[in-house]
């Protein structure tokens, strides 16, 4: 009995108690996994597997889940960002409007201002329209969170007004002309074939996060030895970095199983002047760069909520303002510094966007504000507070965006479209609230 | 007062005041504190003990008033200002972030961190797991949100958090409220330990049996002021409860400016 050895470690009321529980019940326990994580995912892949069937076989293609990964990286972003300002009982509306602005801010910045200064195509222009984003955006969040937190005007009213401003703004900017196109380096930021890293880097980054994985499991074991913690059972940690690392090298076998459009395949080998026939050369996408970009801002989000004391005071904010100024945390500077971040992360999604479009529109971001709050609530953050993962948000991004492209692949009518993802959220707060009250 | 007056007090407040409206919740109010003493504050609710002890907490800043420690006029505006102090709270309340768990509630505000700089969550629980071994033994829920917590638990774990970090000054209001008879006798055996390692504690209660025995001397308050100050051995519980709802000072007890007239 493997079980039995793990359970050890365990106090004798938790041993009691296991042998009372089902089998599923002790899986469950010992692997230590959030059943209501479970349950999104659950619903994320009866989602894809109905569209699916809908549609063909035209949803599960590495081609659409390339794709819909791509679609996805922008309001993920966001989302990570979203998740902090809700934890807060806060409310960030104008996410979608500071994205256009700062988008439009970058695209002038690289199109029409440096290229006078230190010619077209420098190698260094998107560095510096990047880093022009990110402080603007940075600017705008600051200004936001100053104004909620020190000047006690509701976030809901503060970031109203954004909405309203920002988009002006970005329509007065250039007077609502469109500015295309972008610096052929910041566009790799945006995906598509040459914004991909190919199959051997994509392998490459799977197995170093397999191998993450792996370390952290083990650090984490052996963290609770060196204080005498129960430890989950040597089966549980197996299993766990085995599921972690299946769906990892998966992921990559699918965006490496999409390869080069034919067209780009003619004009690459017309460009390397290559002997060799188009159907012979199969040159796969591999991670798409705006998604690595995701990914990592949902590395740092989640070291930031979890591993650091601003990550901390932002969860007892949410939990409990008063006891955060009791115990002596300076609430007000904690709750600028998320709006701060959010700002920063609309820059990066501006980035990934404009970039994707290879142009800048004043209409680029509208209603992305909802999208960013639904897939931060149906990833499981309380808009009552003190409640909320990043991992979560990420996932709700990627339900939305599954939601959208699947109905475009059903082609379903715009209208209908809207009708569907409103009803589909009000659902998935609704069993999120079922849930949390049989919890407690 | 008269035993020990050559002695400085740990915390002597002076014609503390603060209104919240036109309602002057404190009104021209002293108390002081001896090192290894404990000092019951009484009063209804709705006296003014809650709102005094919170000024010297620093969740509150007063209109009008001093406030000594160790002899020395100090500034408290804020609650780290008084934790600096060695200023210790345990709120009514309890003032714990319902959604974090033990340790993080133990040390929110001072967290332990690795040398990276990180939050070291695993000598967090360590401590916390010493600290709440002593205070109540059969605790073993350190995983889950103190939310999911009875009310005792919930007040070990605000007690436990005003004695890890070596308090000076330890303010209790309504430090039982939440607590069965048996948890009861455990704190007060708790009071009486820190008492006895020369920590001054500030006991507030609107209950004269829950403080009187347990406390050296007693302050009542009645309508924001003192009604008087008297030494536990010199008056009985009658006498002190005449104080508390009659504002009648009894000839042992030290009339303050709320005293009624005689």
């Amino acid at each position: 009995m493997t079980d039995d050895k793990g359970l050890q470690a365990a106090p004798e009321g938790d041993r009691a108690r296991a042998s009372q529980m089902s089998i599923l019940a002790r899986f469950f326990k010992a692997t230590e996994l959030d059943t209501r994580m479970l349950g999104m995912i659950g619903a994320l892949l009866l989602i894809w597997i109905l569209f699916d069937i809908f549609s063909g076989g035209l949803f599960l293609t590495p081609r659409n889940l390339w794709n819909l990964s791509v679609q996805t990286a922008s309001v993920a972003v966001m989302a990570t960002g979203m998740v902090l300002v809700i934890v807060t009982r806060n409310i960030d509306l104008s996410v979608g409007s500071i994205l256009g602005f700062v988008g439009m801010i970058m695209a002038v910045t690289q199109a029409e201002i440096l290229p006078a200064l230190i010619g077209f195509d420098n190698p260094v222009t998107w560095v510096i329209a990047l880093a022009v984003g990110v402080a603007v955006g940075a600017a705008i969040g600051a200004l936001h969170g100053y104004v909620i937190a020190y000047l006690g005007v509701p976030a809901f009213i503060v970031t109203l007004g954004g909405l309203l401003v920002w988009r002006g703004a970005a329509w007065w900017v250039t007077s609502g002309r469109t500015v295309s196109p972008m610096d052929s380096t910041f566009r790799l930021m945006g995906g598509g074939p040459t914004g991909s890293i190919g199959a051997t880097a994509s392998w490459a980054v799977g197995i170093v996060a397999c191998i993450a994985i792996v370390a952290m499991i083990w650090n984490a074991r052996r963290q609770r030895q060196r204080f005498k913690f129960p430890l989950r059972p040597l089966w549980a940690e197996t299993f766990l970095a085995g599921i972690g690392c299946f769906v990892i090298l998966g992921a990559v076998w699918v965006v490496n199983s999409y390869y080069w459009p034919i067209g780009i395949v003619r004009k690459y080998i017309e460009a390397n002047d290559l002997q060799i026939a188009e159907s012979d050369l199969l040159i796969a996408h591999g991670i798409a760069i705006p998604v690595l970009v995701a990914i990592a801002v949902g590395i740092v989000m989640t070291f930031i909520t979890t591993r650091t004391r601003f990550g901390r005071y932002v969860f007892a904010l949410g939990g409990n303002p008063e006891a955060t100024d009791f115990a002596g945390i300076n609430t007000r500077w904690v709750t600028m510094k998320i709006f701060i971040i959010m700002g920063i992360l609309c820059a990066i999604a501006a980035a990934i966007s404009t970039a994707r479009l290879n142009a800048a529109t004043n209409a680029q971001g509208t209603l992305d504000e909802l999208l960013t709050i639904a897939a931060a609530v149906i990833g499981g953050t309380s808009l009552a507070g003190g409640v909320g993962t990043i991992v979560g948000a990420m996932i709700g991004a990627v339900v939305m965006q599954s939601l959208q492209s699947g109905m475009v692949l059903l082609g379903l009518d715009t209208p209908l479209q809207a009708i569907v993802v409103g009803i589909v959220l009000v659902i998935a707060v609704w069993l999120d609230s079922l849930y949390r009250r049989t919890q407690h | 007062m008269n035993s020990v007056t050559e002695a400085q007090p740990l915390v002597d407040m002076r014609n503390i005041s603060i209104a919240f409206g036109g309602i002057q919740a404190v009104d021209d109010t002293s108390v002081d504190l001896f090192a290894g003493e404990v000092v019951a504050l009484l009063g209804h609710n709705g006296a003014g003990k809650s709102t005094l002890v919170k000024i010297l907490s620093g969740a509150y800043r007063r209109d009008k008033g001093v406030i000594h420690i160790d002899g020395k006029e100090v500034a408290i505006n804020n609650p780290r200002d008084a934790k600096a102090f060695g200023i210790e709270t345990i709120y009514q309340t309890l003032a714990l972030a319902d959604n974090v768990d033990t340790a993080g509630n133990l040390y929110l505000g001072r967290e332990l961190l690795t040398p990276w700089g990180t939050l070291d969550d695993v000598a967090m629980e360590a401590r916390a797991r010493d600290v709440m071994g002593r205070l109540n033994p059969r605790f073993q829920r350190f995983k889950e949100p103190v939310k999911a917590l009875s009310g005792g638990q919930r007040q070990s774990v605000a007690i436990a958090r005003a004695i890890l970090f070596n308090a000076r000054i330890l303010i209790m209001d309504e430090p039982t409220a939440a607590l069965g008879p048996e948890e009861t006798a455990h704190v007060s055996e708790l009071i009486l330990q820190l008492k006895s390692e020369g920590i001054g504690i500030f006991l507030v209660s609107h209950d004269i049996h829950d403080v009187f025995d347990l406390a050296d001397r007693v302050t009542v308050m009645k309508n924001g002021q003192v009604v008087g100050h008297a030494r536990t051995e010199d008056v009985n519980k009658d006498e002190v409860l005449g104080m508390i709802i009659l504002g009648k000072c009894p000839p042992a007890a030290i009339p303050g400016p709320g005293a009624l007239a005689s």
